[in-house]
């Protein structure tokens, strides 16, 4: 069998334990939702391929311990960054910025 | 372009890594089925990412036995596998 190409390439692996209780889906979940339909609607990212891509560029730790949303949030700001649509430093100076202003909250 | 493949036709799924996003599992790739249908054309996902999907590829619908994917598979041996692979991941089988 050919060697899996990425942390997603899991098809016939162990998958242990599934855990099917269901959950509800958290606001910050719907806005990053709504960030990458809005990001795709703008024509910032060409397809949710694009999307997909940034998740197997994941290492296999963070794609194992990240939830669903967070590894399209980081794949995200991965994409962006990488096309020039935000750099790098906006990024981070804004997380801090929000992050300040959650503390003093 | 007409299709290259037509439905009830036997092709292989390319054992290659191309290093890019591609969309074909490891553990589909080498594997024989036949064509179960033709779902139109769509862009190329290694050529959507930074770019437009050209050229647009022919997807097809594959149909291969679980028995052939997994060798100790424990379900019945009429069980298949559908599976949706693009045009140039293709190759025929005489």
């Amino acid at each position: 069998m050919n060697l899996p190409t990425g942390p997603h390439d899991l098809g016939g692996q162990e998958a242990g334990e599934i855990n099917l209780t269901e959950h509800d889906t958290a606001w910050w979940e719907w806005q990053i939702d709504a960030m990458v339909r809005l990001a795709l609607s703008k024509g910032l990212i060409t397809d949710f391929a694009e999307l997909r891509d940034g998740i197997e560029q994941l290492t296999p730790k963070d794609y194992k311990n990240l939830g669903y949303y967070e590894r399209w949030a980081r794949s995200l700001a991965w994409v962006l960054v990488d096309k020039g649509v935000v750099t790098q430093s906006e990024l981070s100076e804004r997380v801090q910025a929000i992050r300040a202003r959650q503390e003093k909250s | 372009m007409s299709a290259l493949f037509d439905v009830g036709q036997t092709v292989r799924i390319a054992s290659r890594e191309p290093g890019v996003h591609h969309r074909v599992p490891a553990y589909a790739k080498g594997q024989v089925g036949f064509i179960e249908r033709i779902c139109g054309q769509h862009g190329r996902p290694e050529t959507l990412i930074r770019g437009d999907g050209q050229p647009f590829e022919r997807l097809y619908r594959i149909r291969i036995p679980q028995t052939d994917l997994w060798p100790d598979y424990q379900g019945s041996d009429r069980d298949c596998l559908d599976i949706e692979v693009f045009e140039h991941w293709l190759e025929a089988v005489e």
